[in-house]
Parts: structure tokens; C-alpha cells; sequence
């Protein structure tokens, strides 16, 4: 303490101070203001690059080019046993069917040369196409149809405008016959640029025009489904206990931290782990959705058991006492009311680490996700492969295609996140009542 | 410096409580109380008696044990991990911290009131049905439904919100949350009610209803009662205990208590000297 007696100020001097501070502390806010609007307005700005970047790349993806051809369904030609079953149309010659139609509608090239460039222009799933569209259609069978057949990937990126017709023939991927053959097609008419139903029901492909995301689509899902049954019950449970019912001590403690320190683990080793575990010491198969949740779901646990406990810390006290004040034991006083009030808060938690898992690729690529597999996975024991992996090979390949496709992956892939997003909004709003 | 002394203005604070402990009829009683919260000292050597069908208040200046104590009755304190009670407190004849009693069971006899309103963020029906429901003292729905009508009835609140009994308890206002809660610890039946400053948040029309009621509630319960306003003490209570850091000063009658206290600590309190 000071031996000198404090001065009273008089109010005039109190009153020019507080002026001058005043002035001080206006001046203080607006640069704190300014501060904030500027930031904002840069994460604005990338948030529209980002988008624009992606839009302007990935929806041309969503389309490709289709050839339509005046197809002849002869019976004797595509079932020769006539049981009209999967087995017997396998005996069939579709791939004549098309070409003749093909052919016919080039003006019926000659020579074995121009013939050779002709089957270039469709893709080599068209055959595939014809059986399912008979097999759905049996009673069109011995009629004219127009079928719909997506045209090579080559033929789709000249059609683009990405291959120059001023290259010099040697240097480009199509012939100047194909050219030829491409502007007859399209003087009639038949050349049309829709929605690509190869990218939202087909599945792997090494051929740029018939690569789906479905397997990859499905595959996500099922991962996401099993992540989320072990994660979000497991992630609650531990939470619940920690914070609830655990003893306040040395262990509890250290297993604290440890869970801290866990959400902080770059995800590749728990891909490495979960492949040094679950395939090798387990002898679970490779490239599975059931391992790919169980690693994404040891991946998500610590956020999902952060945010929880936040959530669960986040309930007033009063209500506990107000439970446990007419007799309720601590079981239902956590489960009547602690655990309702908290819900939200742990969904969303769990929500941001669901988002997480669903981009993640390197712990995929650790078990196998990334081989190559045709078919969809029909439960979470089939081999499959998720979204960012598959656009992670997309990007790989070579085929000017793929690019447009890995683009329309990703948009596909963001339309995903946002929904779920959206849903746990919902979800949470709904949970969240006003009172 | 007063905090760490037994001196107050001079005033030693008693070694024995003044007073009579001891009641003919006790619902509850303690003996030789000491409550610590991990080092700290909150309670010490506190035994009283509260006597059947009788409001007992107690008063004293702020942080001098009061809730501490009260919370001792239902076993509130166990919630805190740093306290520890040691002593015996019995409820007709049984000790609560006996480890064979169950502490759910315990705070269904001894219902609980707090400070601030504290209804659950469920409608106003699911609110008082709550308690009923999870000791399974309802039989049918019908039942159920009597409970929550009378209870609602008791704590003069049933008027109010009869047409509305979905809508959130969180809705009314402070004072009819007060009721609510009143009615929410009425509905289990208690023996006991502990209320801690019931009417430190509400108008004084609020406040004089919530004693209506619990002059009304005296006939069927006992009542302890913690609060901050003489007057509501001198009105509402057949005993009134003075406490002053950590001990209990004095205990009597009410209306001896106010008018002819013997401690000089008690006589400055009721008269406004300090608190
Ligand atoms: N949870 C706690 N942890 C540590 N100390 C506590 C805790 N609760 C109360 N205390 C201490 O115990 C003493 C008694 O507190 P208590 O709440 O019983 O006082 P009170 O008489 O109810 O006061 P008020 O009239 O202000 O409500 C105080 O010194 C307080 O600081
Ligand atoms: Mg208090």
C-alpha cells in the first residue's frame, strides 16, 4: 500500500478521461471488427474457389457421350436356346448385333481397315448393355429398338474438344477414318450428351466410359455403417463411465490423456495396426468394409468420446440433483436425463467423425481397400472399395476420361457429406427441444 | 480473520449447543455431525433432533453450513466427490449411512426442494410423474394421473396449469416452477422435506403462496427449511436453528428463538447487526 492519500479526480477530469478512453476503446473495436470481417471474407473466398474449382471441373464428369443405334433383336442371333436366362443369352452374339447396326448406320463400310476403326467408336460394354436391355424387355425380342450405347472413351474426349483435329493424325488417339465416321454420326443425329449412367450404376472399370462409382458408393456405406455401430455406442459408453462413474484417479487419469493423445494418431497407423491385427494376427480377408469400420471406427473414438463427454459436461447440475433429489439412482439419472440433454451434442460429435472417416483414405489403402474389385460388395464380408479410394485410383490412371470422372467422383463424394451433414442437423434439431 | 477464529465481534461461538436438541417425537435425528470438504471443515459436532409433522428452519449468516447440513439428511452429498460426513443421522431409528441402506430408497422418504427451480426439461405431467414412475407407485395409468392431480393440487398449482400439463414444466414462471418442484417432491410421498431457500428467486406474492403451501404441508410432513428471511422463519416454523461457522449456535422454539434468544450470536443475527 501507498503511504499517499488518494486524490479524488473532479468529475470534469474523470469525465475527459473517460472520454479519451472511450475513444481508445471504439477505436479498438472497429480494428477487432475489420479483423473479422476480413477473415471471414477470405474463408468466404477460398470456400467459393474451392467450389468453383470443383463444379467447373466435375459436372461436365457427370455426363458423357452416347451413340444411339437402331438395333435388330433377332432371336435365332442373341438366344440361340431361347430360354431367355442369363445362361443361355451368354450364347448369343450380341457384339454382331450391334455392329451390324453399327455398320448400317456408317453406310456399310467395306474394307477390314475401315471396319476396325467403326468398332473403335462404341464402347465395350455395349454388348453388356444389349443383354440387360433384353432381358428386362423379353417381349421386344424379333423388333427394330433405338438402344443408347455410350461411345469410347477416346471418341468421348475428341468429342469434348480435347483431342485437336489439327494434330497430325500419328500424334493423336483417333484416326482420321474414326473422325470421319464421328461427324457422320453426328450429322444424323445420333451423337447425344446426357447424364452419365455409367458413373452412378456401374462399377470399377480399367475403360474410362463405363467406370461407375456404385461398388465404391456401397462400399462407403457399408464402412460407414460399421464404423458407426461400434464407434458411436462404444464412444457414449466410455464417455458416460469416464465422466460419470469413474473414480477419480491415477489410471483414469492417465487413460484421459491417452485418449487425448489418440485423436491426435495420424490415421495411417491405425490402417497399419488394423492390418497387423485384424488380417495378419485375426486372418480376417483383405479389402473388407467390416475391418475398414473397425480401423475407421478406432480412427473416430477419440473425437466421438471428446466431444460426448463435452456434451455430457454441458448438463446443468441442477438437473442431476433435481433427478437424483426424488430418488433416482444414478443409472437413471444418466439415462432419463443426463444422457436425452447431451444427445445432441454427442451426434454431432459423432457426425464430424463420421465425415472424417469418410474421407479417409490411407488406413484404407493399408488393408487393401484399393484393389481392383468389378463387383458391388453385397454385405460388409465382400472385398469393396470407398469413395476417396476409388477417386484416389481414378486420379491414377492415365485416360483423359478418368479426370472428368475423378472430378465427378468428388462431387459425388462432397453430396455425400453435405447430406449427411444436413441429416445430422435434422437429427439434432429435432432432438434439441426448446424447453 | 473472522473466518479463522471462534471469535466474532469479541462473541465466542458455544463449544455446546444452546437450546434443546432434543425433541419428544423425532422424524430425524443427528448426533455429533462433522462434514468435511477434502481438508475444509464445513460442519462441526452438530447433533438435532427434527421432530415429526414440524417445520424446523434453519438460519445464519451466508457459507455457515446450512445447505451443507441439510444435504447431509438425504445423502445429497454424496454427490460430491471431496466431502465427507462423518457421524450418525437416523431416520426412525435406522441410520442413513448405514451401508446396508439404499440411498434411492432413502431419497424417496426424504424429498428434496432446491434453491434454484430445477424442473426437468419434460412436460409438466412428466415432471411430477417422474418420481411416481420410477418407484412404481402407480399401479394404472388411472393412477398415475390421481398422483399427479393431487400432487399438483397440494402445491396450490393445479388451477394454474390443469389445461396444459403437456406443455414444458421449463415454461412457467419462477414461482410456478417452484410449486412444481414442490409438487415434484410431494408426488413420492415423502416423510421428510428438505427445501433450501424455496423462495430465494421468487416475487413476494410467489413467495407467499409457496408458505401457504407449506403450511398446509405441515400437517402430513415434516419440513426442514433453509432461509435467508427472518420474518419467513418467525412465520412459518414451530423450530428455528442459528448456525454460525460450521456450528450449530442455537436451537429452540421459534418464537423463543426470535424473541428471547440466548446467544449474544444469535440475538445480532435476528436483529440485523451482521449476516
Ligand atoms: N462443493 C463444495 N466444495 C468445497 N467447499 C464447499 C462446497 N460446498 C460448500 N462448501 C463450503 O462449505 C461451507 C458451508 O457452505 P454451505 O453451502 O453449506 O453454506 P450455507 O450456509 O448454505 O450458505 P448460503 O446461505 O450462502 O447458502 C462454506 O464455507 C463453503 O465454502
Ligand atoms: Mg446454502
Amino acid at each position: 500500500m501507498t503511504d499517499r492519500t488518494y486524490q479524488r479526480l473532479d468529475p470534469q477530469q474523470a469525465a475527459e478521461r473517460v472520454k479519451a478512453s472511450i475513444n481508445l476503446r471504439k477505436r479498438k473495436e472497429t480494428r477487432f471488427l475489420w479483423l473479422g470481417k476480413t477473415a471471414v471474407a477470405i474463408a468466404l473466398g477460398f470456400l467459393v474457389l474451392l467450389f468453383a474449382g470443383i463444379l467447373s471441373k466435375g459436372i461436365p464428369g457427370l455426363f458423357q457421350y452416347y451413340v444411339t443405334l437402331d438395333v435388330r433383336l433377332d432371336a435365332r442371333q442373341l438366344d440361340p436356346s431361347g430360354q431367355m436366362t442369363v445362361e443361355s443369352l451368354a450364347g448369343g452374339d450380341f457384339d454382331g448385333a450391334i455392329l451390324t447396326s453399327l455398320y448400317e448406320a456408317l453406310g456399310n463400310p467395306e474394307g477390314r481397315k475401315e471396319k476396325r476403326e467403326a468398332r473403335r467408336l462404341i464402347s465395350s460394354g455395349s454388348s453388356q448393355r444389349l443383354m440387360n436391355y433384353v432381358l428386362d424387355n423379353p417381349e421386344q425380342l424379333e423388333s427394330m429398338v433405338s438402344i443408347q450405347f455410350a461411345v469410347d472413351d477416346d471418341v468421348d474426349t475428341f468429342l469434348r474438344g480435347l483431342i485437336s483435329r489439327e494434330t497430325p493424325e500419328a500424334d493423336r488417339r483417333i484416326s482420321d477414318q474414326l473422325i470421319g465416321y464421328i461427324d457422320a454420326l453426328e450429322a444424323e443425329g445420333r451423337i447425344s450428351y446426357e447424364i452419365s449412367d455409367y458413373l452412378f450404376f456401374g462399377s470399377a472399370s480399367r475403360d474410362a466410359e463405363m467406370a461407375g462409382i456404385r461398388g465404391a458408393l456401397v462400399g462407403s456405406i457399408l464402412t460407414l455403417l460399421v464404423c458407426i455401430v461400434i464407434a458411436f455406442p462404444l464412444g457414449v459408453a466410455t464417455a458416460v463411465y469416464l465422466e460419470e462413474m469413474a473414480p477419480k484417479n491415477r489410471l483414469t487419469e492417465i487413460i484421459e490423456i491417452n485418449i487425448n493423445n489418440l485423436a491426435a494418431v495420424p490415421s495411417v497407423v491405425f490402417g497399419i495396426m488394423g492390418l497387423a491385427i485384424f488380417i495378419v494376427a485375426f486372418g480376417m480377408p483383405r479389402s473388407i468394409p467390416l475391418v475398414g469400420g473397425i480401423v475407421l471406427a478406432l480412427m473416430t473414438l477419440p473425437t466421438i468420446i471428446i466431444s460426448s463427454r463435452a456434451a455430457i459436461r454441458a448438463v446443468p447440475p441442477s438437473i442431476r440433483d433435481a433427478a437424483l433429489g426424488v430418488g433416482a439412482s444414478k443409472m437413471q439419472t444418466i439415462m432419463h436425463h443426463v444422457l436425452p440433454l447431451a444427445m445432441p451434442g454427442m451426434l454431432t460429435g459423432t457426425i464430424i467423425g463420421m465425415a472424417q472417416a469418410l474421407g479417409e483414405t490411407a488406413p484404407l489403402l493399408m488393408i487393401g481397400m484399393v484393389a481392383f474389385i468389378v463387383d458391388v460388395p453385397g454385405g460388409v464380408t465382400d472385398p469393396g472399395t470407398v469413395l476417396p479410394v476409388q477417386i484416389f485410383m481414378w486420379a491414377d490412371f492415365a485416360e483423359r476420361m478418368f479426370v472428368q470422372k475423378t472430378s465427378a467422383a468428388i462431387i459425388v463424394l462432397l453430396a455425400f457429406l453435405i447430406s449427411m451433414n444436413a441429416a445430422a442437423i435434422l437429427l439434432r434439431k429435432k432432438l434439441e427441444r426448446r424447453w | 480473520m473472522v473466518q479463522n477464529t471462534n471469535q466474532v465481534e469479541g462473541r465466542a461461538v458455544p463449544e455446546k449447543t444452546l437450546g434443546e436438541i432434543q425433541v419428544d417425537n423425532p422424524r430425524m435425528s443427528a448426533r455429533n455431525v462433522n462434514v468435511f470438504y477434502g481438508e475444509k471443515q464445513a460442519i462441526d459436532n452438530i447433533s438435532l433432533d427434527i421432530g415429526m409433522s414440524q417445520v424446523i428452519s434453519f438460519i445464519g449468516p451466508s457459507g455457515c453450513g446450512k445447505s451443507t447440513f441439510l444435504r447431509c439428511l438425504n445423502r445429497m452429498n454424496d454427490t460430491i466427490d471431496i466431502c465427507k460426513v462423518d457421524g450418525e443421522i437416523k431416520i426412525d431409528h435406522q441410520n442413513i449411512y448405514d451401508p446396508a441402506i439404499d440411498v434411492v430408497s432413502l431419497r424417496a422418504r426424504v424429498g428434496m426442494v432446491f434453491q434454484k427451480p430445477n424442473p426437468f426439461p419434460k412436460s409438466i405431467f412428466d415432471n411430477i410423474a417422474y418420481g411416481p414412475r420410477i418407484h412404481g407407485l402407480a399401479a394404472s395409468k388411472v393412477e398415475l394421473d390421481q398422483i399427479v392431480e393431487s400432487s399438483l393440487q397440494r402445491a396450490g398449482l393445479w388451477e394454474e396449469v390443469k389445461d396444459r400439463l403437456d406443455q414444458p414444466g421449463t415454461g412457467l414462471s419462477g414461482g410456478q416452477q417452484q410449486r412444481l418442484c414442490i409438487a415434484r417432491a410431494i408426488a413420492v410421498s415423502p416423510e421428510v422435506i428438505l427445501m433450501d431457500e424455496p423462495c430465494s428467486a421468487l416475487d413476494p406474492i410467489a413467495t407467499a403462496k409457496v408458505e401457504e403451501l407449506i403450511h398446509e404441508l405441515r400437517e402430513q410432513y415434516t419440513i426442514v427449511i433453509v432461509t435467508h428471511s427472518m420474518q419467513q422463519a418467525a412465520r412459518i416454523s414451530d423450530r428455528t436453528a442459528y448456525f454460525h461457522l460450521g456450528k450449530l449456535v442455537e436451537v429452540g422454539d421459534t418464537k423463543q428463538v426470535f424473541t428471547n434468544p440466548r446467544h449474544e450470536l444469535t440475538q445480532d443475527y435476528i436483529t440485523g447487526r451482521f449476516g
